[in-house]
């Protein structure tokens, strides 16, 4: 009996595990899957938490409902993975070995790397949007702050679904609006790049939803510390942002299981081949989601891409058959704009995000980089097909791994 | 777009970046940097030489790796480049902008 072993069993591990169930002989292949939680959250989610657009009962379910039969899943840390030996130490000392591994930790976020920034203000008046736990209480601090200068801040790249600080710093406007005090409040969106949007064809397309919302921008910020008493951040170069109420993306880092066992780059993500998802340094390990280091977006739909190649070179690794390289950055992310509306782009390796439709070619129904109510329905579907669709693996209609091109207008990142 | 850097024609993009590695040397180099408000010393010649290095590695930037690189801290990376040292030393090294998502 061979053995495939699964760490993490968040959107991609999940997404493996049904997958591969199903096209593994059952007699020839025992699957186990390892996470800390019980419980799945649909991160997505944490975007609307605080503005009570969601409840917390509708981002997270049980871990258990969407690992498929026939593969035991471990309520377990994982302590350690000896590549060189394929094993895997469990917290509690338990030893896993596996023939074919699988790592799908993901990323999180690391505030302590962040001098200050877990000190006396943190879920007082400084938050994360990022975790079950700094979403609700941030609601809660919404619900009863009377107004201020709010500063949405993102500590340093990559992070995950790096569209998301914009998108909060855009539904704060209209939460505000619609409670009738976005006059009490000041909105500054602070980033270490040179803007909110870096790619001139986005940039060009998007400037105007920042001046029709009022919202300031600090850009080529790289921050040193955050001074609790002062309630000010500050950057390396001196430069300054008051806040009253700062909401924070820190730094996103790999699990340090990757660090422990020696594996990750100085992030803890694991270095991997960008085309066929096999980790660089040894063969039998794959790698899907956000634990690599791959330079594709840090996303669920990027993780669902992933999977359908990931699925095919698995096989493939079985039956010692050259791999495909084949994954080239797809990502596609619904942008919410605030009342009611969001935007779509769609984007890989070596394309920028383009205007068109998507995803049926040249007939619509989204439209790209373009404000619509249709793709604000689109992103709130998103969370029905994550949980009914996505998780169990079953291929959303229309939409392929690689990216499509027709129907899009292109413009190639220069590289 | 073409533009003359230190006597010769020089590819760069719409902000100054060069297109083509092949065409730096350490004139454009300290050309770039008069433009920028920088006089290259040794301690800025050492971090030209780490960020080529990632580059031709395919490693992408940034300020932490730059920081933890042994090279330079953060604090005199800012003293060497003012204001955006990222931005300001890859231009300088011929190396394109880092670039995020959108
Ligand atoms: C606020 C926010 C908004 C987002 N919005 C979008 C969006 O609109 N669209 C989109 O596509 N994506 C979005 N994302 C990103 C998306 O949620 C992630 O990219 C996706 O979940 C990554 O899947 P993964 O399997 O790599 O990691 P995860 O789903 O995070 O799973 C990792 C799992 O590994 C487990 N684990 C880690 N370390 C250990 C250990 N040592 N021992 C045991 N278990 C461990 C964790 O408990 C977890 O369950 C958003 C994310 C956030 C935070």
């Amino acid at each position: 009996m061979q053995k495939l072993l699964i760490l993490g069993a968040g959107t991609g591990g999940t997404m493996m595990a049904n997958h591969l169930r199903s096209k593994l002989d059952k007699n020839e292949w025992e699957m186990t899957i390892v996470d800390q939680e019980k419980t799945h959250y649909y991160q997505p989610g944490f975007l609307f938490l605080p503005f009570d657009i969601y409840k917390p009962s509708q981002v997270k379910k049980s871990i258990k409902k969407f690992i498929p039969k026939g593969v035991n899943l471990i309520r377990s840390k994982i302590d350690r993975i000896d590549a060189d030996n394929n094993k895997v130490t469990l917290e509690g000392g338990d030893v896993l070995d596996y023939d074919l591994l699988i790592i799908a930790t993901g990323a999180h976020i690391a505030p302590q790397e962040i001098e200050g920034m877990l000190g006396s203000g943190w879920h007082k008046d400084v938050f994360d949007f990022y975790t079950y736990k700094g979403s609700k209480a941030l609601r809660d601090k919404l619900r009863e702050w009377e107004g201020g200068k709010l500063v949405v801040h993102i500590a340093e790249m990559p992070i995950k679904c790096p569209v998301a600080p914009l998108e909060f710093a855009f539904l704060s406007d209209s939460y505000f609006k619609h409670k009738g005090m976005r006059d009490k409040v000041d909105i500054t969106y602070v980033t270490p790049m040179s803007g909110a949007f870096t790619k001139p064809k986005a940039s060009n397309a998007l400037q105007y939803l920042l001046d029709e919302k009022g919202i300031n921008i600090v850009g080529d910020f790289n921050i040193e510390k955050v001074d609790n008493e002062a309630k000010k951040i500050v950057d390396y170069g001196g430069k300054e942002v008051e806040y009253d109420l700062l909401v924070t993306v820190p730094t996103n880092m790999g699990s340090e299981v990757i660090e422990r066992s020696g594996l990750g780059d100085d992030l803890n993500f694991i270095p991997t081949n960008k085309g066929s998802l096999q980790s660089k340094a040894h063969e039998n390990i794959f790698v899907i989601g956000d634990a690599s280091n791959l330079p594709a977006s840090k996303a669920g739909s990027v993780a669902h891409f992933e999977a359908e190649i990931l699925e095919e070179n698995i096989l493939r690794y079985i039956k010692g058959e050259p791999l495909k390289e084949k994954f080239d950055g797809h990502a596609n992310c619904f942008i919410e704009t605030g009342n009611g509306k969001a935007l779509l782009i769609d984007f890989n390796y070596t394309h920028e995000p383009v205007e068109g439709t998507f995803p049926l070619p040249g007939v619509g129904p989204l439209r790209l980089l373009q404000e619509s109510r249709m793709n604000h329905m689109g992103k709130l579907a998103f969370r029905w097909i994550y949980w009914n669709m996505l998780l169990k693996g079953i291929s959303i209609p229309f939409v392929s791994a690689t990216m499509s091109e027709a129907g899009k207008h292109f413009e190639e990142v220069e590289s | 777009m073409l533009k003359q850097i230190a006597n010769i024609e020089i590819n760069v993009n719409d902000e100054g970046y060069l297109t083509d590695f092949s065409q730096w040397n350490k004139d454009v180099a300290m050309e770039i940097a008069k433009e920028e408000g920088v006089e290259l010393t040794d301690e800025h010649w050492k971090v030209i030489d780490y960020i080529q290095e990632q580059y031709r590695n395919e490693v992408p930037l940034s300020i932490r790796k730059v920081g933890k690189s042994g090279v330079v801290s953060i604090k005199d990376f800012y003293r060497l480049f003012p204001d955006g040292p990222l931005k300001k030393a890859t231009k300088i090294a011929g190396v394109p902008k880092p670039v995020s998502c959108i």
